[in-house]
């Protein structure tokens, strides 16, 4: 009964932040001063462009934003049609419908960052305990290493990662979903040509994400390793590694809230790492979509990673709830 | 001085490098001859006499640049770092301090704002916006940034309120504001100058992300600019190393030497984390 009111009081909770993210979405890029639509257009089309071009951009505006009807209506108009998955034509790439471009796209980012995210998360946590635990030289190497990784914003590992294993030592290739002359397809030829692909953006991710995690588990266990429980197994004479073990289970269940708050920064740097790396993922849609300002693609991706970051942090919120009985007993209590 | 000695060698190593850096933003644009904008010679010449950074896609001098850069940055991330500590500081003891209601919404705002990512708003923001000089960005980072010190302030500032000496001013009629600025901040000054370093860095990234997704700040070079069109123009492919690797370093070593600085503080304001040396 609590874990239901727990999961209740949190979908409360995360439909506030969702009204907040839906209605930004629609109401940030109209309520500053001036026309918006016009000044869309006006730098959609600076420069050369057709006065065909202009009469079909600024067509496509009025039927997608109902322009003639008041703010109000465009909006219920605009959550419409999004909950239908419309999110209206490309400009860029005109005709091209913004969902199909967006399901073109999402198989690649997901490939790219879940096995990153879980691998990470797990070799991240292991290896900060083992270093809370060892202390002297192997954790100061750890700690002073994943602190490098995750200061160093990921686009720039994934800069450095580039240039010295593809470019400089040709390892690997210079970036893209698959080699020129290939093209998508069920094949195996197709298959190891995307794995050495994916494998170098997947790595740079994959070191982010382990830095991140290290450090969290570390200053987690460093209060761990001073337990009671710990001192008397060691009494025992328990193996290390049983041990590690141990704290590393009491270590976890901060480490999964920090999961949740940490997953807005993930999917955002993971979108940024497959622009230097020209991966065919949704980063570098709305990179492509940004230098374009086609803006139906723009505001489809964020409106995108926000549903993503906040049902990912619903689930996490849930999980945590499910096994931590002390989470459910403070949501009867105080805070 | 004594707490300054107290210190680890890293945290001085730290902050050196970021002097260093910001000293180099400072005078660098000062002492340089020609603008970041200036066609100086031919493209992508590599580094040399003539120019120690070698020139860019269009032949601007890639160390101009750089001090410009710097400065653009550094400017952005000290604006937003401040916007977002005050804004963070002064909701999080209005929400720890007053309790109640006042607490219920503000701390509900909060936390809508930290699940909501920060980049995604400041992206629709900057794509919302017609003009997007170097002061607006750093006004917008710092109004999304708060969230993070506000929450942290908040819960510090409710158990802060407890204490005795807080009750004695209150019964001896001693105003509010009087109360906070008093019996309250001066306890938090050690957290409130870590926030800051963290909004610093947090706003220099921010600064550098939306710049390399092509939303920087116009009509000026800075180091999320400088690698956007290091990356728009294929050096990294074209093995332009000094194009590309110049703002790379310089971004690293800006956001390390802040978050080595934080946590060599940490160290010495968390007694638990203090002297953790061979205990075994």
């Amino acid at each position: 009964m609590t874990l239901l009111r727990h999961i209740l009081s949190k979908l409360g909770w995360y439909a506030a932040a969702f009204a907040a993210a839906l209605a930004l979405n629609f109401f940030l890029p109209r309520l500053l001063p001036g026309n918006p639509v016009d000044t869309l257009i006006g730098q959609a089309l600076r420069g050369h462009a057709s006065s065909d071009t202009k009469q079909r951009v600024y067509e496509t505006y009025v039927r997608e934003f109902g322009l003639d009807q008041n703010l109000w209506s465009q909006f219920l108009t605009y959550i419409g049609k999004t909950l239908q998955g419309d999110f209206g034509t490309s400009f860029s790439r005109y005709p091209s419908d913004v969902a199909t471009m967006i399901g073109d796209a999402l198989p690649w980012t997901i490939a790219l960052q879940l096995p990153a995210v879980l691998l990470g998360w797990l070799i991240g946590n292991l290896v900060g305990a083992v270093a809370a635990y060892r202390r002297g030289g192997f954790d100061r190497g750890v700690y002073l290493s994943s602190l490098f990784l995750t200061a160093a914003p990921y686009y720039c590992l994934a800069v450095l990662l580039l240039y010295g294993l593809a470019v400089a030592l040709p390892l690997f290739p210079t970036g893209g979903g698959w080699s020129f002359g290939n093209h998508p397809e069920w094949t195996a030829v197709f298959a190891v040509d995307a794995v050495s692909h994916w494998f170098l953006p997947f790595l740079s991710l994959l070191l982010v994400f382990i830095g991140g995690q290290a450090i969290g588990m570390r200053s987690m266990a460093v209060y761990e390793v001073d337990a009671d429980y710990v001192r008397f197994a060691e009494s025992f004479g328990l193996a290390d590694r049983k041990i590690i073990g141990y704290i590393f289970r009491n270590g976890m269940l901060p480490q999964i809230t920090g999961l949740a708050l940490a997953i807005g920064t993930l999917v955002g740097g993971a979108l940024l790492t497959e622009i230097v790396f020209s991966y065919p993922g949704i980063g570098t849609l709305l990179y492509d979509a940004i230098l374009n300002k086609d803006y139906p693609v723009i505001q489809a991706v964020t409106l995108l990673v926000l549903i993503v970051v906040l049902v990912a942090n619903f689930l996490v919120d849930v999980l945590y709830g499910l096994i931590d009985p002390r989470i459910r007993a403070a949501e009867r209590g105080e805070r | 001085m004594k707490a300054l000695k107290a210190l680890p060698a890293r945290f001085h190593a730290a902050a050196a490098v970021f002097l260093l850096i910001a000293a180099a933003g400072v005078i660098g644009p000062l002492v340089a001859t020609a603008g970041p904008g200036d066609l100086l010679g031919g493209p992508f010449l590599p580094p040399g006499p003539d120019f120690l950074l070698g020139t860019d896609h269009l032949g601007r001098s890639v160390g101009v640049q750089l001090v410009h850069g710097i400065r653009t940055s550094l400017y952005i991330g000290l604006l937003a770092g401040v916007a977002g500590t005050v804004l963070g500081v002064l909701i999080g003891t209005l929400a720890g301090y007053r309790g109640g209601l006042v607490d219920e919404i503000l701390m509900g705002l909060t936390n809508i704002m930290i699940t909501v990512p920060a980049i995604i708003v400041l992206l629709l923001l900057s794509i919302s916006l017609d003009t997007r000089s170097v002061t607006v960005m750093g006004i917008c980072i710092g109004a999304v940034s708060w969230p993070w010190t506000a929450r942290a302030v908040r819960s510090q500032i409710a158990s802060l309120r407890q204490r005795e000496h807080v009750d004695i001013a209150r019964l001896s009629g001693s105003r509010t504001w009087r109360i906070i600025a008093v019996e309250l901040l001066p306890y938090m000054m050690s957290y409130i100058v870590m926030a800051f370093v963290i909004q610093l860095y947090g706003a220099i990234l921010a600064e550098a992300a939306l710049s390399l997704l092509g939303l920087g700040p116009a009509g000026t070079a800075s180091l999320g600019v400088m690698l956007h069109w290091a990356i728009a123009w294929e050096s990294i492919r074209g093995g332009q190393w000094w194009v590309f690797l110049t703002p790379t370093v310089f971004i690293t070593a800006i956001t390390f030497s802040l978050l080595l600085v934080q946590s060599s503080l940490d160290t010495v304001f968390n007694p638990r984390l203090r002297d953790r040396k061979a205990a075994r």
